[in-house]
């Protein structure tokens, strides 16, 4: 009887077109909204992801977040280098300092001060220029995206398009010269700010004068040493806190999720594409099978059992389930895709796919549900009745 | 009971609940169809026509009262054992066809063939002989909205021979065709549906067909007021 089935679905073009379309809908929503979600909250940590190498963070004990600095003593980086189990600690400098355009305009940037020596921490991918042309006096190195948005030269004529910064040309960060050394690709801040990387000596010239300004260290275990151990120590010996990279994520992220509004407005527009897509699907799914109780009523009375026509209805609500589901996850794909090179913050982790099938078979279910008492309840003599 | 007797029926009665009132459909009902036998039922609307063919074909219960159909007692049959009991012996033409709409001809014809077990293929090739045996075996793969009226009641009467039922049950055949049309399906019911061992029920307003039938039973009001054996005697 599948067959029947797939061919009393497919046989009404416009409702069968109705219920995937409210599908498609619901699976879109369901999956778009929290891959930018998704997206988003991966920025709040892009700085902690972008600088992969030390295997601990360290930082003041009443940090809440990455962007939440409190600076500490420069003397706790020899505290730390001190502790049994680290073979290294690096210090770095996080801060907000304005660069003064060529225009004569003020631009809030990050400023990351790395180690002078080693350079541990710089920018993940270099797209123009060398790491170790830090070293070059007034050396920094920005960011594609900020080079070529918010920090980009005006443009020559009127209306025209602004020039992205290059190697070679300079700002001023808190009344010094910077010389822009290299162009760097690194992944958007949360407030997308251009982000400007220099040495950490150089960054506590720029930065406004103040007691303490070292904002983080960063540190490798010895090979044998364990992670937890040492993270213990360090806490016990400076009072300190020290977290792995995935701790110190989840601990940025945990903030923003629960001290902005940002997962109720995203988890409000999932719930309401849920809602909409099934009523929707769960709306037109019922009427179709409304129209086709007497074809159902018909079955019944030649022998049909409830059983079958159950198997009948579930064969149809799984189809447009599937077919709906599949090309609302592909849009949302292709959705990504598209804005790969925007400021859309846009993450489609595999989560995300499992999320939205279990929606859409929850909508699928509830709409066979309804269809299905009512089938079950249907009386075979309603065939007699013209 | 008699061994030629398909149906038999003893002080069958059936009420309906319409918001608090009790209507009654039928007010003990006493028949028997033999064995190749068309038997019509008439009456006026609302008299218990279609409740006794329901009953007769095991898709609606009496509240009380006897219908054995082939000698097994419907209404002490289990539910499944009704299921398999229809789709096996009964075979039934509607008023409106009931065609469904998005299968071919052979397609719908095969319906009953694939709920008794048959697979696919081999139920809508019989599907299609006997298209071919009500004169449609050019029009297999028509859709019902290609047909006229009178094919679409060919096809229904294709579909409820084709997987030989004891019993046939008609409710008002030709009453959506014209008079030609509707004598031509009469025809066709008399030359393929009948035979020594299967009979024909058919509920019909249609004063036009009533010579076909071997026997009437007129009825009004829930009850059989009288059953003759031919159209004059009514």
């Amino acid at each position: 009887m599948n067959h029947i089935a797939l061919k009393m679905l497919m046989g009404d073009r416009g409702k069968y077109f109705g219920i995937v379309m409210g599908l498609t809908f619901a699976s879109l929503i369901m999956t778009q909204q929290p891959a930018i979600f998704v997206g988003l909250m991966s920025r709040t940590s892009s700085f902690i992801s972008d600088l992969g190498y030390p295997d601990i963070w360290v930082m003041d004990a009443k940090v809440q977040f990455v962007d939440d600095i409190k600076p500490m003593q420069d003397t706790e980086l020899y505290r730390i280098r001190g502790v049994a189990g680290v073979q290294w600690a690096m210090p770095i400098y996080k801060g907000m300092l304005k660069a003064r355009l060529a225009d004569g305009t003020f631009q809030t940037c990050i400023v990351v001060g790395i180690d002078d020596t080693t350079l541990i921490g710089g920018p993940p991918e270099m797209l123009a220029g060398k790491l170790a042309d830090l070293r070059r006096s007034d050396g920094v190195i920005v960011d594609i995206d900020g080079a070529t948005t918010k920090l980009a030269k005006p443009a020559k004529t009127a209306g025209g398009k602004p020039i992205p910064l290059q190697v070679g040309d300079t700002l001023e960060l808190n009344d010094k010269r910077a010389i822009v050394v290299g162009i760097a690709k690194t992944t958007r801040t949360f407030q997308s700010q251009p982000v400007i990387y220099t040495t950490y000596s150089r960054a506590m010239a720029f930065a406004p004068r103040e007691r303490k300004l070292l904002s983080f260290v960063v540190l490798k275990i010895k090979p044998n040493a364990d992670r937890q151990t040492v993270i213990k120590r360090i806490k016990q010996t400076t009072g300190l806190a020290a977290y792995t990279q995935q701790e110190f994520k989840d601990l940025t992220i945990e903030y923003f999720m629960t001290n902005t509004g940002i997962p109720i407005n995203f988890g409000m527009s999932v719930l309401l594409g849920f809602l909409v897509g099934a009523a929707i699907a769960g709306q037109t799914f019922y009427n179709f099978t409304l129209e086709n109780l007497r074809q159902f009523g018909v079955l019944k009375a030649m022998g049909a059992s409830n059983g079958t026509l159950l198997r009948m209805i579930l064969l149809q609500a799984v189809l447009v389930g599937i077919i709906g589901y599949g090309i609302g996850v592909g849009l949302t794909a292709w959705f990504g895709y598209a804005m790969r090179n925007s400021i859309l913050a846009f993450k489609f982790p595999w989560q995300l796919l499992v999320f939205s099938g279990v929606g859409i078979t929850l909508i699928c279910m509830f709409a066979a549900l309804l269809s299905i008492i009512k089938v079950i309840r249907l009386e075979p003599a309603i065939v007699f009745k013209g | 009971m008699d061994k030629d007797c398909a149906v038999y029926c003893e002080n069958v009665k059936k009420a309906y609940d319409t918001g608090g009132d009790k209507v009654i459909a039928l007010g003990g009902i006493d028949l028997q169809i033999k064995l190749g036998e068309l038997m019509m039922l008439v009456g006026p609307s609302g008299c218990g026509k279609t409740t006794l063919i329901s009953v007769v074909a095991g898709i609606l219960d009496q509240d009380s009262g006897v219908c054995e159909v082939f000698g097994q007692n419907l209404l002490k049959m289990h539910a499944r054992d009704k299921l398999k009991f229809r789709a096996k012996n009964i075979g039934f033409v509607f008023q409106a066809f009931n065609l469904l709409p998005s299968l071919t001809a052979a397609e719908n014809v095969s319906i009953p063939l694939i709920l008794n077990g048959v697979k696919r293929k081999e139920a809508e090739r019989r599907g299609a002989v006997m298209l071919e045996k009500v004169g449609l075996g050019t029009r297999t793969r028509s859709f019902p909205n290609q047909l006229s009226g009178g094919q679409q009641q060919r096809v229904a009467i294709a579909r409820a021979l084709v997987h030989n039922p004891k019993l046939i049950v008609c409710d008002e055949p030709t009453s959506a065709l014209d008079h030609e049309t509707g004598h031509q399906v009469m025809d066709l019911l008399k030359e393929v549906a009948m035979g020594h061992d299967r009979a024909l029920v058919i509920v019909t307003h249609d004063s036009r067909i009533f010579g076909f039938a071997d026997r009437i039973a007129r009825m009004d009001d829930g009850h059989i007021e009288k059953v003759v054996n031919s159209v004059t005697e009514l």
